[in-house]
């Protein structure tokens, strides 16, 4: 079964409060960093997939990125479909 | 004598801290919020338990930054007592006073219960009650207490005899049992479990006071 890598990066939606990035935007001035304007805390969740072909692995990782990995409500999410690393089985 | 308590945002073991100092042993303390610089006149330093600055990107990361800490770091280096409870002690690991990182436990879970500690006190000021090689018992609470650091430098630790406090029963997964840490010169240690929740028989052993009292001299 062909092997797949996948990375979904998860974000807050603009509209959702971001207290813990709030906290570290506010830590970074403490280091010295004062010109930090924006800093959001998202998620980068690594995925390895066995699947028949590749629009299938596609298909598998938008079901789990939507339903499972993301709540739709407050956070968006990206796919990004790497590599097939393995051959046929 | 005085103790200084530091409250950050998230703290919730200071009070608990105050009543066994005070109530228990009779020390005067002062509560340093996180914002304050000002350790004059304290005998010694506390960095209490809880949750500081809701442990925002990981634990004890953004507390690093509190303008009380740049005092204690100074006040740590001019060889004054230092002790960091539970989040305490993952500041000091943050802040650079005790070397590795406490991470989420092996099992998953927040775990809340007393456990069995061997102590092995050496030159640390904080365990100069204890007789090496004494089995305690402490209460520990918390859901990311698993000590780990690179190998080389954690056989480094034991050699130098900075490993004062490990579990006999391993609770979290940490390497090499490790329960608390001391720095070389001794004045300045971390430890996952609560000593300030055993100081009176009434409510869970004794075995935390013999720590606190070493502030007696």
């Amino acid at each position: 079964m062909p092997h797949f890598h996948a990375r979904v990066q998860v974000s807050l939606r603009p509209s959702v409060l971001d207290p813990a990035g709030e906290a570290t935007r506010a830590a970074a001035g403490r280091l010295g960093v004062s010109g930090v304007t924006r800093l959001r805390i998202g998620k980068a969740i690594e995925v390895e997939i066995e699947a028949p072909d590749k629009a299938t692995a596609q298909q598998q990782l938008e079901f789990l990125s939507e339903r499972l990995l993301a709540n739709p409500v407050i956070e968006n999410w990206t796919l990004d479909l790497i590599d097939t690393a393995g051959g046929p089985a | 004598m005085t103790i200084g308590i530091v409250v950050f945002p998230g703290s919730n073991c200071d009070r608990d801290v105050r009543w066994a100092l005070e109530g228990c042993l009779g020390l005067p303390t002062r509560f340093l919020w996180h914002e304050e610089s000002d350790l004059q006149g304290l005998e010694a330093v506390v960095l209490p338990g809880g949750f500081s600055y809701g442990d925002y990107l990981r634990c004890g990361a953004i507390a690093r930054f509190a303008p009380v800490l740049e005092e204690v770091r100074r006040f740590a280096g001019e060889g004054g007592p230092v002790l960091g409870v539970c989040n305490g002690f993952q500041v000091l690991t943050e802040l650079g006073l005790l070397p590795g990182a406490l991470t989420r436990n092996i099992g998953l879970h927040f775990v809340c219960e007393p456990t069995p500690l061997e102590v092995h006190p050496g030159s640390c000021r904080w365990l100069a009650g204890y007789q090496s090689g004494e089995a305690i018992s402490l209460p520990i609470a918390h859901g990311e207490g698993r000590y780990q650091v690179q190998e080389d430098l954690l056989r480094q630790l034991e050699e130098n005899g900075q490993v004062v406090l490990r579990y006999t029963a391993n609770p979290n997964g940490s390497m090499g049992d490790v329960a608390g840490l001391c720095n070389p010169r001794g004045n300045v240690l971390g430890l996952m479990p609560h000593p300030e929740r055993a100081c009176e028989s009434l409510t869970g052993g004794e075995d935390g006071l013999r720590l606190l009292a070493s502030l007696l001299g």
